[in-house]
Formats: C-alpha cells, sequence, structure tokens
C-alpha cells in the first residue's frame, strides 16, 4: 500500500509539471506564438495525465481527459482550427482538469455539473466539426480513395469490425530493469487478457543452460496476439506504466490490410479526408508503425536530454547545506588559528588556506543554487486566477508577466503564491475599473495587471502593478478616520494615506465583494510578508494606477540580523523588526509602574525592555544610558525599546533550528552558529514584548497580595 | 554469528557519576565528544546546560548528573558530552567520563527496586550486577524536559 501510495504522490508531482506545460502551452497558443510542436506538447500532457488516471482508477479525471484529449487530437491533426475562441475554451477545460486532479489527490471538492457542462462542450465541438466534414468527404474525396485501395465503406463505420481487421500482433519483451523495478510481464499478460481473447507464446531460445543462468537476468519474450477489434491506445495505456524498460513492438498482421494506419494514431476515427491524406503521405515510404514509433521515443528523448534534471528530496539537499554552513564555519576557525600560530602570509600553508576559503565559498554558492528555483511555478498559477476573478467581476484584465525566471529559495517560492494571489485580486478587484468606467475615462476597455520579478540588492522583487484608477485618498482618508485609525486632524502625506490599506481593520471596499473582502486585509498581506523577513510598500497615482512592492530575502535559510550582547551572552535579533537603535540620555527613561518604565523618544513612550532580565539571565536591569537601545516595530504596530550592552555588528546568519533536537523556546525564534562555532539565540523579538506583557500579571507585587 | 551477538548480550556503555554506576545502551549512543561552553536557554529547567553546535546541528546539553538529582556537575577539561538519540531528536548528555563498555545478558538486568523515588523509577530501567558492582541502566525516553516545564520554569 505504501508502495502505491508513493507511486501516486510521484504521479501528481508529474501532474502539476504536465498542467502547468499544458497552460502554458494554451498561453502560447493563445498569444499566436504556438505551433504544432506546441499543440503536440498539450497533447501530450494531457494525454499523460490520462495515462495515470487510469492506472489509478480515477474515473471522473479519465472520463474528462479522454474528451479534451479527443478535441486536442482533431486540433494536432489540422481538422480543428486554434482559433482564439476555441484556445479559451482549452484553458478552462484545463481549470477543470486540474480541479479533477485535486479531487482526486483528496484536496477540493468537483463542481460537478461544471465539469459535465464542460466536457459537453468539448463534445460539441468534435461532434460539430465530424458531422461538417463527413459529407464533404462523401461527396468529393471518396473517389480518389479508391485509387490507393481503400474502401471507404469500410473505414467509415464507427467500430472497425474485428473480422476486417488484422489481429495485434505485439512482440514483448521485458528487460531486466523492468523485473528489477518490480514489473511482472504475467500482470501485463493478464492486463492484456482483460481487453480480449488473446493468445500467448512464450519465447524460451534465449533462456541459456542452468549454468550458465544468471538468475536476476530477464531471458523471456512473449509474443501476444490481441483482437483486432481492440483499440490501440488500449493496449500501449497497460505498457504506458512499463515505459522503456519494457519495449514492446505493435503491428497489424500483415494480411488483413495492406496498409495499416500509423501506429501512433487511435484506429476507430470516423475521419476519412484524413486518413486519406496520411495514406497519401505514406505511400512512397511503406507504412512502418514501427519506424514511426520509434522516431516519436526519441523525439522526446532528444527533448528530455535537453535540460536533464534529477528529482532529489529537499532533506539531502538540506543536509548538504548544513554540512556546507559548518565547513564554512571550520575553514574560518581554521583561518583564524594559523593567524594566531604566527606563520607568515606568504607561508604555503596560508596560501593553501586562501585557496580553501575560495573554494568554500563557490560551494556555498553552488549549494544554494541548489534550492533556488525560478519563481514561474508560482506565476503559472496566476493566470488562472485572473482568469476567474475577471470572469465573476466582470472587467477584462490582461495579466502580463515578467522576470519568471528570477530564482529564489525554494522555501519562499512556496510562500509567496498566497501573498501575490491576495494583490493581484486587490488589483482586480479594486484597482482596475469596470470596461464602461475605463472607457468614460479614455483608456481601453481591457485593463492591464502586471506581475513581475527581479532580483535587487540581494532580495527579490515582486511588483504587482495596475492601470486602474489608483488609490482615491480622500476616501482611504475618511475610512481611517471613521474607523478611529487616526486622528482626524492628523497631517499625512500622499505616501502615508497609500500605506494606511496595510492597517488592521482597514478595508476600502464599500461591499464585500467575494474576491477581496474575505475578511482578511492587506494587514494579513503585510503580516505574512514581514513573517518571512520582507517588507511591502505601495505606491499609487491617481487615474493612472497603483504598483505593489513587495521586497523579501533570496531564502529562508539565512537572516539579516544585527548581532548584541547582553551580559556575556551574544543575541541576534532580526533587523526587519528594528527601526532605529540609539543611545538615550539618563533623563529619557522614566519608571511606569512597579517594575516597568518607558522610553521617551521623540516625545512618545515606549515600553523598555531589558533583554537580559527578560530571558532570565540577570536580576537587575542594566541603565540604559550604559548600554544601547533597539527601537522596534511590533508585528502589530506597536513599538517597544530593547535594551542590550551593546551592539557587535550587522552580519547575515544561518536560521537553525530548535525544534528539531529540543524544543521551542519562549522569546526565541531560532538559533544560529557563529563565526567562533558557539550557538547564539535568534530573539523573536514580538514573542518578547508580549512575555512582558504577559509578566507584569503574575508579578511579585500580586503574588504577595493574594 | 552477528545475530547470535545481538539477541544474547546487550553493549552498554559505562559510566560514574560521584560514587554511583550508570550505564546506557551503546545503540542509542552516535559519539562521544569533549565539553565545549554551551550556549544557555532562557526559562529552562536548571539540568538543561544550554545548547552547542555539533556539526551545523544545535544539540541541546543536559547535565545528567543534576537530572538524576544528584547536584550541579562541574564540566571541566575531563568531562565528556555522550550523544544520543532520543527518538528523533539528538541530546547530548553531560557526565564526568565514561568508564568502559560492558556486555550483559539482557535477561539478567534486575527489575528497579522500588525505592520510593520518582527520579529512580522515571530514569532507570534496571540493575546491572556485575563483579560485585552495581549498575543502574539508564532510560533515556523522559530525559528532554517535557514541553510545558520550559515555559513553567
Amino acid at each position: 500500500m505504501d508502495a502505491m501510495d508513493a507511486i501516486k504522490v510521484t504521479y501528481f508531482q508529474e501532474c502539476d509539471e504536465l498542467l502547468q506545460e499544458l497552460e502554458q502551452g494554451l498561453l502560447a497558443l493563445e498569444a499566436g506564438e504556438g505551433d504544432g510542436e506546441t499543440i503536440n506538447a498539450v497533447f501530450r500532457a494531457v494525454h499523460s495525465v490520462k495515462g495515470g488516471a487510469g492506472a489509478f482508477g480515477f474515473d471522473a479525471l479519465v472520463a474528462f481527459a479522454h474528451v479534451f484529449e479527443t478535441v486536442l487530437d482533431e486540433m494536432r491533426s489540422g481538422r480543428l482550427d486554434a482559433d482564439l475562441d476555441i484556445v479559451k475554451l482549452m484553458l478552462r477545460a484545463s481549470d477543470v482538469l486540474t480541479d479533477l486532479l485535486q479531487a482526486a489527490k483528496g484536496e477540493g471538492s468537483v463542481d460537478q455539473a461544471r465539469a459535465d457542462a464542460m466536457a459537453a462542450e468539448l463534445e460539441a465541438l468534435t461532434k460539430e466539426d465530424a458531422a461538417a466534414e463527413a459529407p464533404a468527404v462523401a461527396a468529393g474525396e471518396a473517389p480518389a480513395a479508391d485509387e490507393w485501395g481503400f474502401t471507404p465503406l469500410r473505414m467509415q463505420i464507427d467500430e472497425p469490425s474485428a473480422a476486417q481487421q488484422g489481429d495485434w500482433r505485439l512482440a514483448l519483451k521485458p528487460t531486466t530493469a523492468a523485473y528489477a523495478k518490480g514489473h511482472d510481464a504475467a500482470v501485463l499478460l493478464r492486463e492484456l487478457a482483460r481487453l480480449g481473447q488473446i493468445e500467448s507464446r512464450c519465447d524460451f531460445s534465449a533462456l541459456p543452460d542452468f549454468g550458465a543462468l544468471a538468475p536476476e537476468q530477464a531471458y523471456l519474450s512473449w509474443d501476444v496476439r490481441v483482437p483486432g477489434g481492440v483499440d490501440e491506445t488500449a493496449i500501449r495505456e497497460i505498457f504506458d506504466f512499463v515505459g522503456d524498460d519494457c519495449p514492446i513492438e505493435l503491428a497489424r498482421e500483415e494480411w488483413a490490410i495492406e496498409a495499416p494506419p500509423p501506429a501512433i494514431d487511435p484506429p476507430g476515427e470516423t475521419d476519412i479526408s484524413a486518413l486519406i491524406a496520411r495514406v497519401q503521405d505514406s505511400q512512397p515510404r511503406e507504412a512502418s508503425p514501427a519506424a514511426d514509433d520509434a522516431g516519436a521515443a526519441k523525439g522526446q528523448r532528444a527533448e528530455g536530454a535537453a535540460s536533464p534534471t534529477i528529482r532529489v528530496g529537499l532533506d539531502r539537499v538540506d543536509r548538504l547545506i548544513n554540512l556546507v554552513g559548518e565547513l564554512v564555519i571550520n575553514q574560518a576557525m581554521l583561518t583564524q588559528r594559523v593567524a594566531e600560530s604566527g606563520l607568515a602570509r606568504s607561508s604555503t600553508v596560508a596560501i593553501g588556506l586562501d585557496e580553501l576559503e575560495q573554494l568554500t565559498r563557490e560551494i556555498q554558492d553552488s549549494v544554494m543554487a541548489i534550492r533556488a528555483q525560478p519563481v514561474k511555478s508560482v506565476f503559472q498559477r496566476m493566470p488562472r486566477l485572473v482568469r476567474e476573478i475577471a470572469g465573476s467581476t466582470g472587467k477584462q484584465v490582461r495579466l502580463v508577466t515578467e522576470g519568471e525566471n528570477t530564482e529564489v529559495d525554494k522555501t519562499v517560492v512556496e510562500r509567496l503564491s498566497d501573498p501575490i494571489t491576495h494583490m493581484l485580486r486587490n488589483a482586480i478587484d479594486h484597482g482596475l475599473e469596470s470596461p464602461e468606467e475605463r472607457v468614460a475615462a479614455g483608456k481601453g476597455p481591457e485593463g492591464t495587471v502586471r506581475l513581475a520579478a527581479l532580483h535587487r540588492s540581494g532580495r527579490i522583487v515582486i511588483e504587482v502593478s495596475d492601470d486602474g484608477k489608483g488609490i482615491n485618498r480622500p476616501r482611504v482618508r475618511e475610512i481611517a478616520v471613521n474607523k478611529g485609525l487616526i486622528s482626524p486632524d492628523a497631517q499625512l502625506s500622499d505616501d502615508e494615506i497609500d500605506n494606511l490599506i496595510f492597517l488592521p481593520g482597514f478595508s476600502t471596499a464599500s461591499s464585500i465583494s467575494n474576491i477581496s473582502g474575505r475578511g482578511v486585509g492587506m494587514d494579513v498581506v503585510k503580516r505574512s510578508i514581514q513573517g518571512l523577513g520582507g517588507r511591502i510598500s505601495i505606491s499609487s497615482a491617481p487615474g493612472r494606477g497603483s504598483t505593489f512592492t513587495l521586497s523579501l530575502p533570496l531564502t529562508l535559510a539565512v537572516l539579516d540580523g544585527m548581532v548584541v550582547s547582553a551580559g556575556e551572552h551574544t543575541l541576534v535579533a532580526p533587523l526587519t523588526a528594528i527601526v532605529e537603535t540609539l543611545q538615550p540620555k539618563p533623563g529619557d527613561v522614566r519608571a511606569l509602574g512597579p517594575r516597568s518604565s518607558v522610553l521617551t523618544v521623540r516625545g512618545g513612550h515606549v515600553p523598555l525592555i531589558d533583554v537580559g532580565m527578560a530571558l532570565g539571565w540577570r536580576d537587575h536591569p542594566i541603565d540604559p544610558s550604559e548600554g544601547v537601545v533597539l527601537l522596534i516595530e511590533s508585528e502589530g504596530g506597536g513599538r517597544a525599546a530593547i535594551v542590550v550592552d551593546a551592539i557587535q555588528g550587522q552580519r547575515q546568519v544561518v536560521i537553525k533550528s530548535l525544534e528539531e533536537n529540543y524544543q521551542r523556546v519562549d522569546a526565541v525564534a531560532a538559533a544560529t552558529i557563529l563565526g567562533d562555532g558557539r550557538v547564539a539565540l535568534i530573539l523573536d523579538l514580538d514573542a518578547l514584548v508580549n512575555s512582558q506583557r504577559t509578566e507584569r500579571f503574575d508579578s511579585p507585587l500580586l503574588a504577595e497580595a493574594s | 554469528m552477528d545475530a547470535d551477538h545481538h539477541t544474547e548480550t546487550v553493549e552498554l556503555i559505562s559510566f560514574r557519576i560521584d560514587s554511583q554506576e550508570f550505564c546506557l545502551d551503546i545503540m542509542a549512543v552516535r559519539e562521544i565528544r569533549g565539553w565545549t561552553a554551551a550556549t544557555p536557554l532562557p526559562h529552562s529547567p536548571p539540568f538543561v546546560r544550554g545548547v552547542i553546535n555539533l556539526r551545523g546541528a544545535v544539540l541541546p546539553i543536559l547535565d545528567l548528573k543534576a537530572r538524576l538529582g544528584l547536584g550541579d556537575a562541574e564540566p571541566s577539561a575531563r568531562s565528556v558530552i555522550i550523544v544520543v538519540q532520543v527518538g528523533k531528536r539528538l541530546v547530548g548528555l553531560l557526565v564526568d567520563g565514561v568508564s568502559e563498555i560492558l556486555a550483559a545478558d539482557p535477561n539478567t538486568v534486575q527489575a528497579t527496586p522500588n525505592v520510593g523515588c520518582d527520579v529512580v523509577t522515571r530514569f532507570v530501567r534496571g540493575i546491572i550486577t556485575l563483579e560485585g558492582r552495581m549498575i543502574s541502566w539508564i532510560a533515556l525516553d523522559d530525559i528532554l524536559p517535557p514541553e510545558e516545564t520550559a515555559e513553567a520554569a
């Protein structure tokens, strides 16, 4: 059962890739960039999804994929024009296919009515097409067929009768690799037998003498006769699963028909004109299905060879990254020891160490590059989202993406999807106007939303911009005042007003639409981005649109931190939360309450927290005027002043989990390893501030009173 | 031969804390390394010495002497950290030094006598008698502090 589950997981992974390929292909066709090969790729994608689905018994998926595939096949053979309407239908069909696949995965449900309607629409496409062409064939080309010894009557029958078609001859020769992977010829033969009465003959000729027999070597091959009435695709589907490990040769027996159809095309198609055209084509070179097949297979392999990839478990990569991190630390320690030993800079040891340092750095970069992935995988999901939102808002939207190949750490890629989804929803729902409004404003009816990714100063920047109406500043201000978020007489710059939308509890949509206003606002987006060590900002030009800019670190394995000391301990504070650092004058600190004090910063008062005390490392706070204060902004927007002894510097640190071998520790986000090989704790500043707040309730005073 | 070896005897690594002798199943031991100063963790029970860097992983260090309620250990250059596997976690145990590796027949392990002490029932799996010595076989399952104590402490 486990093995089967594992195969299923692989299948779903492959399906995700296939569906991306499918959508990409269709989008290329929509943009008019597609060619025959694109249609082929699209067809192959749907076909592969179907093949696997059949093996796992996902009937709904198979049924839909089959209809889809039929239409694509029509397109592939040039009988159906890939015009814009049809491609748009295909795109919607691919959405349904995605839903069905999700349902098969056990995630989400399918709108069966929608799937059925889509299947019917697709079917109508092929039926119409066949109906339109059939008379033309009968009238015009039937005589021509005779020249090639064809009897049109025979081919026109929907299900070619077994009697008139040669039986299939199938040569089956499983390789050693096939057995090694657990495939079994008996199972394959049994599957074949389910298609009809088969006759099989086992060929023992390759079997050596017992003495020479290698027990794990494959020697046997089979010659199987399958009734001619069986659909070729049905036969091939059985072997899809086994792949190249079990090569098969499938051919009609020669005597029945003069020119067997090329093997890759399923027989039993009603269309004659294309068939005749193909027969005409194949006449000079004598139909040879095996050669055709081999050609196709070779083509696919060549494609695969263009960018060979391997699947590697993330844990293996992580292990490698850990080890390389350790190597870097070790190398740094070694360099320090050598320097301390008083060896000359020009000594061979020192030179060797320099080279080692360079190599280590290169290894580190290459290892991080393994985890880097283009943001494409996230961007590719967006066209569908945009189509759906556009559909439900009645707006016309064109999505332009840029910089899809920008690479960023895998963990970041995974977490980009939600914020981008939200920003796109927002841009279409709130940013863009309806077609009428746009025309009235002198713009084209179709709005443009641009999604771009780029690298900027060691971070990845995602921009979502629209050419809509921009932020309605008076309205935003009014709402903020009404909701008590700002005071009515506050003087705010345009920029500050724009950024009000990130405040918790702010939502500009006057009616809660089912798209943007699902109870979460831009404040949630901001918080989730800050959680990743990122920043978000907005700029807007009235009447011309707005741009959301999101910047994130390239990896979540590394954090920009400020290294500080508290007592004899070294700590790391995440840089993103720190607003400023200052050295307070003695008069700025005032006691407030029994144990707490506040710091006066430019007229405001912020709570003061002594890190050493908060972490239980000392009993009495240090004098803030002798230490340094980090002014931080917490997730909720509140401020606090953290007192530390000194700032050692600013550094990128590698994040290490404490939970892996121990457990969560209050006020500590994670740990890191410093250049000297010691562990330093990374502070969770929000938890630190909150723990201060709760601790006040169980202060000694209260305990004594009770 | 190998199989016999495993079924009939267990190999144990023994060490001393003050006058008492203890041992651990050698299969749980990943490595033994010298003492390095640990980074203390806030709000942790006293027997948690802190964390150290074990080739890139953050390893918690427990003072086994304190864990067994025998007082705090005083780490010296002779002290060692026994890195053991507890479930999926790696934990370092600070001890004064290891003495020897011994083989014992699991059938001769005696049940822990009830001395009315919680620490003994929780951490001593059984008693091994060897050449007149009494060695307590340590159970590691509960060795880490439970999740809540970290905050309560």
